[in-house]
């Protein structure tokens, strides 16, 4: 076990990909991005590293770039934001696609406009539904923790899909957290070396990247979608081999003294640990309260959720994004229709909160958490709500 | 037995549908595509080769006496090399024609 130190989640996140020996690291390294291309082309540069850094002229070539390596058979990581992960779009469907693991960090900051740079969930959840499996995490340890997972998840045979590792903008980013740093030796030991299952290479030509006619694609969409599904297994046994080794454990969906509570609040991301706060205070009242905690969110966790909210009579989901003009936040439109076929299913509210930035305190999780409980009958035009709006 | 054209079933589609056989993409026949063709009045051409050079499909082969030609199972009638043709000596007619 490696020493706890002070760390600004940034960079530590910059230092765990070091520790997975990436072959090629490609970022556009200005804002919208955090300090993580920054401080891994400082380890390149100072020699600790042996990797192949190209400082791109955009996203779309930072990720074009990194699926272009790891097509090669090289290890590869980038990490990008808001905007910037925008950019990126048009290839991201590409590289899962392709079924390159290519490995990214988002430090998940709100899509303008207004201009806004500040934390929210609206960057990823526009990439949702391109292939990518989908990381959530609370904490700089679990940033740590999951950006070495990621690569193992990644690049086993059995899933060969690109991860991103969602951690909350200046939330996360730019916070500075105890972390525990494992040493190279003891991530040697859970990461083997990257054996690609193709490679392009001048001397075997082969073709990445064909066009794909109607009588083909079908089928393509279905063999990827497949492919996401079987990754739970392995993200699950990654995280089993994980917990063995490091001794931190990691759940699809994880609870917080949800021991016979009524209410359920659920969150993804940071502020699930400001809710464990409220959720402490309400507790000591005697109010029967528990929290969700979404950590895998790409390929959904259908099974383990339906689990976890069982028993429970009100359930709010915590968005972090806006589907304008749609039925309520992207986490609880598939909440919703995850238990549409329950034949016992809890009353399901959703507040969309903390966008670009918004402050969201404990005092808001106790409030939410009070009114889920008490409202008697939902109509249609009560689903949703954009919390905290000044009327 | 002859090799399929394409996967028949979403299990037989290769990971990333990647393709091992190089070359194979000489195999699909664009030239079905084609709604106009292009000829060649040899008489009016100056062997320039800016046919063969401008052709997206590289489908435009020399022959021994330096004139030029499209290869009819790739072309796709675009047009490209008779609105390049500086001495007009290539015209696009209708297939059915």
């Amino acid at each position: 076990m490696g020493k706890r130190i002070g760390m600004e989640i940034a960079l530590a996140a910059a230092e765990a990909a070091a520790l997975c020996r990436p072959d090629v690291i490609a970022a556009y390294p200005i804002t919208p991005n955090t300090h993580i291309p920054e401080h891994l082309s400082d380890i390149v540069a100072e020699g600790r590293l042996d990797a192949e850094y190209i400082c791109v002229e955009s996203e779309h070539s930072a990720i074009s770039a990194c699926c272009g390596a790891s097509g090669t058979g090289a290890r590869t990581f980038t990490a990008t934001s808001s905007q910037g992960l925008l950019f990126m779009q048009e290839v991201l469907p590409i590289v899962s696609s392709l079924r390159l693991p290519v490995v990214m960090v988002i430090g998940n900051r709100a899509v303008s406009g207004p201009i806004n740079i500040w934390n929210d969930h609206s960057d990823i959840m526009y990439q949702r539904d391109t292939g990518w499996v989908s990381l959530f995490v609370a904490n700089g340890q679990e940033t740590v923790d999951m950006v070495i997972q990621a690569f193992k998840i990644g690049e086993h045979r059995d899933v060969m899909l690109p991860v991103n590792i969602n951690i909350d903008g200046f939330q996360l980013t730019h916070v500075v957290e105890p972390i525990f740093m494992p040493d190279q030796e003891e991530v040697d030991r859970f990461l083997p070396t990257y054996k690609p299952f193709a490679q392009l290479h001048p001397d075997k030509p082969m073709t990445m990247g064909a066009l794909g006619l109607p009588e083909i694609f079908n089928e393509a969409m279905r063999a990827k979608d497949e492919a996401i599904l079987r990754s739970k297994k392995v993200v699950l046994d990654v995280w089993k081999e994980w917990e063995k080794q490091f001794g931190r454990k990691y759940e699809p969906i994880e609870s917080y003294k949800t021991e016979g509570a009524e209410t359920l609040l659920m969150t993804m991301g940071s502020m699930g640990e400001t809710a464990e706060i409220a959720i402490d205070e309400l507790r000591k009242d005697g109010f029967p309260v528990g929290l969700l905690k979404i950590k895998l969110w790409r390929p959904f966790p259908f099974e383990e959720f339906r689990k976890a909210v069982k028993g429970a009579k009100c359930l709010a989901v915590m968005d972090r994004a806006v589907s304008f003009g749609g039925p309520g936040g992207p986490v609880f439109a598939e909440i919703r229709s995850a238990l549409y076929d329950e034949p016992k299913k809890p009353k399901m509210l959703n507040f969309i909160i903390g966008l670009g930035g918004r402050d969201v305190q404990v005092e808001d999780f106790i409030k939410m958490a009070k009114k889920t409980a008490s409202t008697k009958k939902l109509k249609p035009e009560d689903a949703y709500e954009i919390y905290g709006a000044r009327e | 037995m002859s090799e399929k054209k394409w996967p028949e079933t979403w299990q037989e589609v290769n990971p990333g549908c990647m393709v091992f056989r190089p070359g194979s993409a000489s195999e699909y026949h664009t030239g079905s595509w084609r709604a106009k063709r292009p000829i060649w009045d040899n008489a009016k051409c100056i062997k320039c080769g800016v046919c063969y050079i401008f052709c997206p499909e590289g489908c435009i082969t020399e022959d021994a006496d330096g004139f030029f030609a499209a290869n009819f199972d790739y072309c796709k009638g675009c047009g490209i090399c008779a609105h390049e043709c500086w001495p007009k000596a290539i015209v696009m007619v209708n297939e059915e024609d």
